[in-house]
């Protein structure tokens, strides 16, 4: 873990290699680093064009990674999540809460990801719950302790399907970062990756799983962007048929859970009673959640192995 | 003075770009009708619906004919399957699997096609793993095979009486 945070700092262009001394804006330098790279040799008149095409790519920030370039992201930042988190070994658990949570994922507005959605149990009591970019989504056991039935916990749910589908994870990426992996992509795309760029484009993405685990895990994200997921939330829960004012008995709860200062929710996410607030001007006043016998016994049995 | 003519170039590229790019644009419009689907595996349904039945499934890299939108939802055909998929499915570039040079040049741009495989991938990932053998990859992998089918899940939505807003379509 430390070591990833101390990350790499990176060369902020990757046309170092084309000997630039110090980085322009990506419009300038686009221009000139493809003529001094053919100008010097360093690049073929043919890659010289694609390392302008690059200019245009870069604009485009976070919207350039593809599907499946996220799901390789969403991998490496889940694997960091469980390593600070240990997963928890109870296949009925983890099973029930991946037919809610992909049974959820199918009504958000993202129902397909290039590795679709998954979710694990983590064992801990700490009030947490991660989302990694693609939909490989993590939820504490002291969080499911927030939950006293199905729609609470399906709200839950919801609100890291949320941060999937509005892509809060890949947005953490700083847009230096983005600019480098860019533009290693688009010079050198014709071919498969040689040594250097192998290893520049795995700085790049050291540097983006560090931007994204240092945000969610640590800083946490704006408080528009945790209000976004919120509202997706209750939207996912709406077209499901689970009643919204799960978000807010969950919240409620998690509120009589939280311990001021602690390394989870009470860090990372505002505070339960200013999301309630928000959340009831979607939702309209709590009514008290009303859960069939059946949904409740399964929801029971289920969290009684978590 | 050399500064001035280096930036007058400049804008000369720039508006010869520019008009190229206008260029390109029409000719992706003209056909828009054709997209790729950009996931492992997606479900093809019979209705436009979150409910909708599942008659077939398409693979990355498959293109599609959209014969007709509906909110999020486009009614394609190809590779021998037909139906309703969902858009986040679907890019309008097209995926290309097994890329040659003069594709690669294109891709480049970042607005016709997509390369598959490039940029960050499990050469990447291997990589990553080579200088961070502490983090541990088992559980990703094994979390990532729990699949729940759409039949699954409508057994679960009706025990549970769980009832979705949008209509009976099953
Ligand atoms: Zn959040």
């Amino acid at each position: 873990m430390n070591m990833l945070y101390r990350a790499a700092i990176l060369p902020l262009c990757a046309l170092a290699l084309a000997g630039l001394p110090a980085c322009q804006t990506m419009d300038t330098l686009s221009e000139v680093g493809a003529g001094v790279a053919v100008a010097t040799g360093v690049a073929t008149p043919q890659q010289g064009q694609s390392i302008k095409k690059a200019g245009s790519a870069v604009g485009k920030t976070f919207e350039s990674i593809t599907p499946e370039q996220e799901y390789y992201i969403g991998r490496t930042v889940g694997a960091m999540v469980l390593n600070q988190y240990k997963p928890l070994d109870n296949k009925a658990a983890n099973n029930y809460l991946n037919v809610l949570g992909q049974t959820l994922a199918q009504f958000s507005d993202r129902p397909e990801t290039f590795g679709g959605y998954h979710f694990l149990v983590m064992e801990t009591e700490d009030v947490n719950a991660f989302s990694a970019p693609g939909g490989l989504i993590f939820i504490s056991r002291g969080m499911i302790r927030c939950c006293q039935n199905e729609d609470a916990l399906a709200a839950v749910l919801a609100h890291e399907i949320g941060h999937v589908e509005l892509q809060h994870g890949l947005q953490a990426i700083s847009k230096s970062r983005m600019t480098s992996a860019l533009t290693i992509l688009a010079t050198e795309s014709a071919k498969s990756f040689g040594g250097q760029e192998l290893a520049q484009l795995t700085e790049a993405f050291e540097g983006s799983i560090t931007d994204i685990t240092s945000t969610m895990m640590n800083n946490g994200y704006s408080r528009g962007f945790e209000r976004q997921a919120d509202s997706a939330a209750v939207t996912i829960l709406q077209r499901s048929g689970y009643d919204p004012n799960g978000l807010i008995a969950m919240l409620t709860q998690m509120k009589k859970q939280l311990k001021p200062g602690g390394h989870d929710f009470a860090k990372t996410h505002p505070s339960p009673d200013s999301r309630i607030e928000d959340i009831a001007k979607l939702v309209g006043p709590a009514t008290p959640i009303v859960s069939p016998a059946a949904r409740q016994a399964r929801f029971q049995a289920a969290a009684g192995k978590i | 003075m050399l500064q001035f003519k280096h930036v007058a170039a400049a804008l000369t590229r720039r508006m010869i770009m520019a008009a190229a790019l206008v260029a390109a644009a029409a000719v992706v419009t003209a056909a828009a009708a054709t997209m790729s689907v950009q996931v492992k595996d997606a479900p093809v349904r019979a209705t436009p619906s979150f409910v909708g039945k599942v008659v077939g499934a398409l693979a990355y890299g498959d293109q599609v004919e959209i014969q007709q939108t509906q909110g999020a939802w486009s009614k394609v055909a190809g590779a021998g399957v037909s139906g309703w998929m969902h858009t986040s499915a679907l890019s309008s570039k097209k995926i290309v699997l097994a890329a040659g040079q003069k594709q690669a040049n294109v891709a480049a741009s970042g607005d016709e096609l997509a390369l598959a495989g490039k940029g960050f991938n499990s050469d990447v990932e291997a990589q990553f793993k080579a200088g961070h053998k502490d983090i541990d990859f088992t559980w990703i992998n094994r979390m990532e095979k729990i699949r729940i089918s759409a039949a699954e899940m409508q057994v679960f939505l009706q025990n549970g009486g769980v009832t979705p807003k949008e209509g009976g379509a099953k």
